[in-house]
């Protein structure tokens, strides 16, 4: 030991040195990669069709964004696709953070007869895989006459046995029962209690719920391709797959310019909660 | 609200009131009203139609007339379906080629974020990127990096002097882009996972290990490995769970390639995953009750292989 010690010391220094500048190399590799495609897709967008189908391929950015845009405004509704993209993953991630906190609100910090049965289903419902429902939830819809309208995505994305299962996690460790206790002597109805204790305790694990949600339905595809069977009112993502025209034909700056355009709203999300979404990531996983 | 403060002392000093069973419901309905939500959507939404598909599975029907009996027949025809089972092995390959560079990938990224201390948190933030954006846009952007005329690998290869290849023509080039793209989506995400978990291993097993004269290599194989493997085991169950229900990176990649259906999977259906497969079946052919069967086949698929990845790993657990 002592003699493997005597060798490696002097080594230390220059060792860990040289082997962190390989280790942030290697980081640096991985986040190109990953940065790539965006990379990509930016260079095809400020280009036009021959240019890219020409070769050697371009590597550096084009100057016919502009252009692009407009052809990409010509050929679909982009901002009333976004529109409606706005509008169902907003109505879903609100509902869902009212619905899914209610339930939670309850399960983790009262009791009441049924309880555990209750909630044992609702793990039970959370391993269902959606296409053993797909069928029967598109008659149910087409009986209903929400077919090709938005409802078709908001109303059975409402609530989830996910969300619940999160904040009921979270409100167990987040709410101290001392705070709803004193409250409850004070005569705050049960409502009360819901919005004026409980909600603003747990606001860190709300906006985590509402960025995944939010994410969850802007990058929605099967469900939407199905149910809006109306071209002309789609969400972004169903408009976007629709520009993506017969082989060969596709034109390629156009189609990326939609693809990054989409992709703005969903980064100045996950700007805005990025720490939020990375560390509670990690705590989830582990519990 | 005075009724709140009125309960406790009568529920406590008279626990036999007349109406016991009415009064428990006055006392907790606003509770059961709190959870209601959930449960009816789910009844709407996803009960009844678990059952409705089951009903409609032993059954034929086109979506618009009347339903037939046809009893076991649809599961019996299910079984020898050439192309059902085609795209079970078309999606238990594209989800190997994804899952493993993926998972050893991810490891490696997560080894190397745990151990580096400066810019972690940006390194976090480019890793998880990937992951934000829509399978949609990024399926139409590896669509032309793997282009056979003017993608970008083909310019690479040529470039070095090999022939190209037609990627979204040929069975394993199909099979290869689609499973590149799942790792390029999910590797980062996974890794901070990985990174959470590595988190957790106290810091004295290491030192102990290097007071033994461990090195790096051993070090990993013999406590971070084991420590790691609870989370190990959740990484590739949700991986089995979400890859074998694989749908919009073959939809949006392969769906002009070939002139049958949108939900082809490309020539010779050689990307058509078992999703995709369900979804021609219903929406294309308009078979809602062959649709039904195929639907309760995959669920089937998934719950067997699933338990077979949790055998595996466990099992390794106990050597």
């Amino acid at each position: 030991m002592a003699f493997l010690q005597g060798t490696r010391r002097p080594k230390g220094i220059r060792g860990d040195r040289s082997r962190g500048i390989a280790l942030h190399v290697s980081l640096i590799l991985g986040v190109l990669l990953s940065a790539f495609p965006f990379y990509w897709a930016v260079i095809m967008s400020t280009h036009t069709s021959s240019e890219i189908f020409s070769y050697p391929p371009k590597l550096l950015p084009g100057s016919h964004f502009l252009e692009n845009v407009r052809s990409l405004f010509d050929n679909i509704d982009f901002f009333g696709s976004m529109f409606n993209s706005v509008l169902v993953a907003g109505s879903v991630t609100f509902l869902v953070l009212f619905f899914d906190s209610l339930a939670a609100f309850v399960f983790a910090k009262f009791h009441f007869p049924g309880k555990n049965v209750l909630f044992a289903l609702l793990m039970v419902i959370f391993m269902v895989p959606a296409q053993l429902a797909a069928i029967p939830q598109f008659v149910i819809m087409a009986k209903l006459g929400w077919i090709g309208s938005m409802t078709a995505l908001i109303v059975p994305a409402a609530a989830n046995a996910f969300g619940i299962f999160w904040m009921r996690q979270y409100m167990k460790s987040a709410i101290h029962d001392e705070l709803l206790d004193a409250s409850r002597i004070d005569g705050a109805s049960f409502l009360r209690q819901y919005w004026h204790v409980a909600l603003p305790v747990v606001r860190p694990g709300l906006a985590f719920l509402g960025i995944f949600t939010f994410m969850g339905q802007w990058n929605d595809y099967a469900w939407p391709l199905i149910a809006l069977t109306n071209p002309n009112n789609v969400t972004l993502q169903v408009a976007l797959s629709q520009l993506n025209g017969t082989h060969g034909t596709t034109d390629y700056g156009m189609v990326m310019t939609g693809a990054l355009l989409a992709l703005v709203p969903l980064l100045i999300v996950f700007a805005v909660g990025a720490k939020q979404i990375i560390g509670d990531l990690g705590k989830g996983a582990i519990r | 609200m005075a009724t709140a403060l009125d309960k406790p002392p009568v529920s406590v000093g008279s626990p036999s009131t007349s109406s016991q069973p009415k009064s428990g419901f006055r006392k907790y309905w606003h509770l059961y009203a709190a959870i209601s939500p959930f449960y009816l959507l789910f009844l709407c939404f996803g009960l009844i139609p678990v059952g409705f598909s089951l009903y409609l599975s032993f059954h034929r029907w086109d979506g618009l007339g009347s339903m037939e009996w046809a009893g076991l027949s649809q599961y019996k025809y299910l079984l020898s379906d050439t192309d059902f089972w085609n795209s079970i092995g078309n999606t238990l390959i594209i989800w190997a080629l994804a899952t493993f560079p993926m998972i050893f990938l991810a490891m490696i990224t997560a080894v190397m974020l745990n151990s580096a201390v400066r810019f972690k948190n940006v390194y976090r933030f480019a890793y998880f990127l990937p992951n934000v954006t829509s399978v949609v846009a990024i399926a139409i952007v590896f669509g032309s990096v793997f282009s056979t005329n003017f993608g970008l690998v083909n310019a690479l290869l040529q470039a070095v002097g090999i022939d190209q290849i037609a990627w979204l023509n040929t069975p394993w080039g199909i099979k290869i882009a689609i499973a590149t793209l799942m790792t390029w989506q999910w590797t980062g995400y996974n890794a901070i996972i990985f990174l959470a978990g590595l988190q957790t291993i106290p810091s004295e097993l290491y030192e102990a290990a290097r007071m033994d004269g461990a090195g790096p290599v051993q070090t990993f194989f013999r406590i971070t490995l084991p420590m790691l493997r609870p989370v190990l085991l959740f990484v590739l169950v949700i991986s089995t769970v979400t890859g074998l229900q694989s749908f919009s990176e073959p939809q949006v990649l392969l769906q002009n390639t070939s002139n049958d259906s949108t939900f082809a999977g490309g020539p010779g259906h050689s990307g058509q995953t078992m999703v995709l497969y369900f979804f021609q079946q219903t929406f294309d052919n308009n078979d809602f009750g062959y649709g039904a069967a195929v639907a309760w086949g995959i669920f089937l698929v998934v719950i067997l292989f699933s338990i077979v990845n949790w055998r595996l790993v466990q099992r390794r657990g106990e050597d």
